[in-house]
């Protein structure tokens, strides 16, 4: 399922996040996978996810501007794949 | 751990490599393994933990939860937990349930003994707790050589009571050695029968493994095989980072894993008596960093304990300094080197440039082992002549 910036996506509630001097470590632990977040703005971008309707808005309120948003949206599709974010219902 | 290295997020402003982070440490191990007992039926040759009589000193299950409570408050995610057979402590669900109820995963490995078809259905349905089983041959033959007679049969049970518990993705757990090498492929399709994950790590000459580590440690030309296997097949294999004193045989990059010793920065182990010590495979008085019951605590160790920070500087490559495989290899496993008698800031013993082999024949003094919990010795149980009447003076009666 290609990852989808114009709704809202949510942390799994199985997973959890550490906050780190570079970023943060996130661990599921349905799939016991360890995944780094390796800067702050990602972090917030995530901490941002629940307050927003979509992921584009959720950027744009941790600072990065549509214009930037490109490598973020990719990230955060590498963590949906690994069923880190969970969208819609599926939360 | 599965370490899915995502999330390349944008280097928005400069920060410094993961992996240089790691070395520096980090305010709480990213897992951390737990021997919760010293304990175990079977005596397999090459016990990191030279495992076999229970510690009388052992933690109780109030000092357990106690450490548990201490994990949560650091969000250590989830423990190794191991042994010893950890399932032989009259309180081991007791302290999975607690610790699973607490936000601490649980991965126990386990030789099988306790995985009974009851056991196998409670785990299938828990979402926290994950098991290993230990194999160290996919044939009764090589693995019972190492493990001991039946120790096959027994974990291959209890492989399938998982499995018919609908227990889904095991790990299989394989120390390799020079006799399973060639199993590899074999390995690979006994996890697959029973849905499970195989996991393959490097034989450390710790504990036990310090007495047959010449003999059972893979041979240099092995080491290339291994290597190439891990390269071609090891997308689906876990190796617990285990094998990074290779990663200089190919290409940056091309052997899964952040390729770093994280002893003492990111991983450590605690014993069962509360020794914490830098890693699994260092169970020796020169790596132990504190007790968590007379030092304070767990955090106070893993923060301030003098070897940990030691350990978070910056390393002398000493004399492989001027080797080109220094990034990749960063000179290999402390521990290897340490219990093979061989130089800290020199070359591991199994060094893909072939610098061990000269290093291993020079002169060199072994460690001696500073616990030992087997219940006999290697020849046999000692026999003791014991006098058929009483001694006429206490002391007549040598203590020895």
């Amino acid at each position: 399922m290609a990852f989808n910036p114009e709704v809202s996506w949510r942390l799994h509630h199985q997973v959890a996040v550490r906050p780190e001097p570079f970023g943060a470590l996130l661990y599921h632990f349905g799939t016991r996978k360890l995944s780094f977040l390796k800067n702050r703005t990602i972090v917030d971008v995530i901490n941002a996810l629940n307050d927003h309707p979509d992921v584009r808005s959720a950027c744009r309120a941790a600072g990065v501007q549509d214009a930037e948003q490109g490598p973020y949206l990719h990230a955060l599709g590498v963590l949906a794949e690994s069923k880190m974010l969970v969208t819609g219902e599926n939360s | 751990m599965t370490v899915t290295d995502t999330a390349p997020a944008p280097e928005v402003k400069p920060v410094p490599r993961l992996v240089e982070q790691f070395e520096h440490g980090l305010d709480a191990p990213i897992c951390l393994t737990w021997e919760l007992t010293y304990a175990c039926n079977l005596a397999c040759v090459h016990c990191l933990s030279s495992s076999g009589k229970r510690d009388p000193r052992e933690l109780s299950t109030e000092q357990c939860k106690d450490i548990i409570d201490e994990l949560q408050r650091m969000q250590v995610f989830y423990v190794n937990i191991g042994g010893g057979e950890p399932t032989v402590r009259p309180d081991f669900w007791e302290l999975v349930d607690y610790a699973t109820a607490h936000q601490v995963g649980v991965k126990f490995s386990t030789n099988g003994v306790r995985i009974t078809p009851e056991v196998a259905t409670k785990l299938a349905a828990s979402d926290y707790v994950d098991v290993q089983i230990s194999l160290d041959g996919a044939t009764a033959e090589v693995n019972d050589a190492v493990r001991g007679k039946g120790s096959f049969a027994m974990a291959v049970r209890a492989l399938e009571n998982l499995a018919d518990a609908g227990f889904s993705d095991a790990k299989i757990s394989v120390v390799v050695t020079r006799h399973n090498v060639d199993q590899l492929d074999e390995f690979a399709a006994l996890a697959a029968r029973y849905g499970a994950t195989l996991r393959i790590t490097r034989l450390r000459p710790s504990g036990r493994g310090a007495d047959v580590w010449d003999e059972l440690h893979p041979t240099q030309e092995q080491q290339v095989q291994l290597y190439d296997w891990l390269v071609a097949r090891g997308d689906r294999v876990l190796t617990g980072d285990s094998f990074f004193h290779l990663s200089g045989l190919g290409a940056p990059g091309a052997l899964a894993g952040l390729n770093l010793c994280g002893a003492g920065r990111v991983v450590c182990l605690i014993d069962p008596v509360g020794d914490v010590y830098a890693c699994p495979f260092a169970i020796h008085d020169r790596f132990l960093a504190g007790n968590i019951l007379s030092d304070g605590g767990f955090d106070n160790v893993w923060k301030n304990a003098p070897l940990f920070r030691e350990l978070r500087e910056p390393q002398s490559a000493g004399a492989c300094g001027s080797c080109g495989h220094y990034d990749s290899c960063r000179g290999g496993c402390m521990a290897a080197k340490f219990f093979t008698g061989l130089p800290l800031d020199g070359p591991d013993p199994e060094c893909v440039e072939g610098w061990g082999v000269p290093a291993l024949e020079q002169e060199r003094v072994k460690p001696k082992p500073s616990g030992d919990h087997s219940r006999g010795t290697k020849q046999g149980p000692v026999a003791l002549t014991l006098l058929t009447k009483p001694p006429a003076r206490l002391c007549n009666e040598s203590p020895v």
